[in-house]
This record gives structure tokens, C-alpha cells and sequence, in this order.
């Protein structure tokens, strides 16, 4: 027996991404995995911004969605140079290892 | 339902490839598994009838960011990065933040959909196709954050210029 997909359905699994995604910011020394995960918040949001447009049947939910995807993408090719950058001068790319400004 | 089975199946895609981008150790395999689960998102995309979305979240997300990302990987050398400790020392103040922010977000939920009713949606628009009313949206209403994006693009690729130059 399946049920019809709703919202609900919709919002839930975003939810479970956002957390996924949130576990993998906090938890990985790695500063690569860390933008990756960054990219999954990034889509859960653009899931949940998706099934409200089509809940509400307009179609501002896919515009911002497209907005969102532009800033995924100016903050990748940014966050990737800025990764380089600190390879280059430190060596390392573990977040825990970068640590200058700590007290 | 042909539709709900598509819906747990594209579901299921994009939560193990994120479970499995988030607990891998070569980053690789990590990077494959993101690829896996932003395909699943672009399924979901086109079982909610967003077609462009669906073709922008391959080309863009998959064909694009993901060969970025290999590429900083080649460039970085990550191999000694996969031989160490993968998570942090400080695990237990991330897992009590990642707890805490799901149960508000259940309780949200929960709270929204006695209120809110999500249940059932609104009556279906004849569309005359989703890129060409997409674009309608895009080019009226909001013209103006459409060309500050263009700035944006042009600010990021000016940044990410200047951050891989070896002099700056």
C-alpha cells in the first residue's frame, strides 16, 4: 500500500539532508568534504524551496531555487581558490590544522 | 503508484549518497557519491515537474561544481589527508548541535503541519511549459536580482582568479 507523495514527504527529506549535510560540516577534518557538504545544504534547501513552489502552484519557489544555484556555484569556484591558496602556503588541508587565529 | 515509487527511490539515492559523502575516507569516493546524490535531487526535481531545474541541476551541479571539486582534489594532495584521524576531537559538541537543530526541526514540522494543512495541495494551472513560464517569472518580476547575479558571477570569477594566482 503506497501513499500519494505530499509536501510533507518533501519537507522530511530535506530535513534528513540539512541534517546529513550539517553532520558533515561539524564532524570532517577534511576542508574538501566540507564544501561538499555545504553543497548538500545548499540542495536541501533548494528541495524544500522546489516542493512549496509546487505546493502553492507558483512558480517564485523555482526562481529562488535558480538564485540559490548561482551562489552554490560563486561559492564553490571562491571557496575552491581560496582551498588552493591555503594548501599552497600550509601544507595542509585539514580544518583542525589551520589554526592561526586561534588563541 | 508509479509516482511514489519513483519518489522513495530518488529519495533513497540522495540520502545514502549523502550519508556515504559524508562518512567516506578518500575523498574521491566521496566526490562519486555527491554525484549520486545530486542526481537523486535532480529526480526529485522532475517528479515536481521543474524541468529546467532538473537540466540546470545536471549541467551545473553534476557537469560543472563536480569537476571543480575533482579538480581542487587532484590538484590538493589529499592522500596523506585520507591516511589520518577523518572527524574531529570535538564529535560530541557537533552531534549535540546536529540532535538539538533536528528536533527543532521535527517540532517545527509537527507544529506546521497541524496548522499549515500540507496534506492536500492546490488545483494544477495549465501550464504552457515549465522553461518558458519559468523565464516569464524570471525576466518580469525579478529582472533586477537576475542582473545582480550576473555582478555576483563576475565578482567570484574575479575572487577566484586572484586566489589560485601564485602571487597575489
Amino acid at each position: 500500500m503506497l501513499h500519494p507523495i505530499t509536501t510533507e514527504h518533501y519537507l522530511v527529506l530535506s530535513a534528513a539532508l540539512l541534517l546529513i549535510g550539517t553532520v558533515g560540516i561539524l564532524l570532517r577534518r577534511n576542508a574538501v568534504v566540507v564544501m561538499m557538504s555545504l553543497e548538500l545544504i545548499l540542495n536541501a534547501v533548494n528541495i524544500n524551496l522546489v516542493a512549496f513552489g509546487k505546493h502553492l502552484q507558483q512558480l517564485n519557489g523555482q526562481v529562488f531555487a535558480i538564485f540559490i544555484i548561482t551562489v552554490a556555484v560563486a561559492e564553490a569556484a571562491v571557496g575552491l581558490g581560496i582551498l588552493i591558496a591555503v594548501f599552497r602556503n600550509k601544507e595542509t588541508v585539514l580544518v583542525d590544522e589551520i589554526d592561526l587565529l586561534k588563541w | 503508484m508509479l509516482e511514489t515509487g519513483f519518489f522513495y527511490a530518488f529519495a533513497a539515492l540522495t540520502l545514502i549518497g549523502a550519508i556515504l559523502t559524508v562518512t567516506l575516507r578518500n575523498a574521491i569516493h566521496c566526490a562519486i557519491s555527491l554525484i549520486g546524490s545530486l542526481a537523486g535531487v535532480a529526480g526529485l526535481y522532475l517528479l515536481q515537474k521543474a524541468e529546467f531545474l532538473f537540466a540546470v541541476q545536471i549541467v551545473l551541479y553534476i557537469g560543472g561544481i563536480m569537476v571543480l571539486f575533482l579538480f581542487v582534489i587532484m590538484l590538493v594532495n589529499l592522500d596523506a589527508a585520507a591516511r589520518e584521524r577523518q572527524y574531529h576531537r570535538h564529535w560530541l559538541a557537533a552531534v549535540i548541535c546536529t540532535v538539538g537543530s533536528g528536533a527543532l526541526i521535527t517540532w517545527f514540522l509537527r507544529q506546521g503541519s497541524g496548522t499549515m494543512h500540507l496534506g492536500q495541495s492546490a488545483p494544477e494551472l495549465p501550464s504552457a511549459g515549465n522553461v518558458e513560464a519559468l523565464s516569464d517569472v524570471l525576466f518580469k518580476q525579478y529582472l533586477v536580482p537576475f542582473e545582480l547575479a550576473s555582478v555576483l558571477l563576475l565578482v567570484a570569477v574575479v575572487g577566484s582568479v586572484i586566489m589560485a594566482k601564485k602571487r597575489i
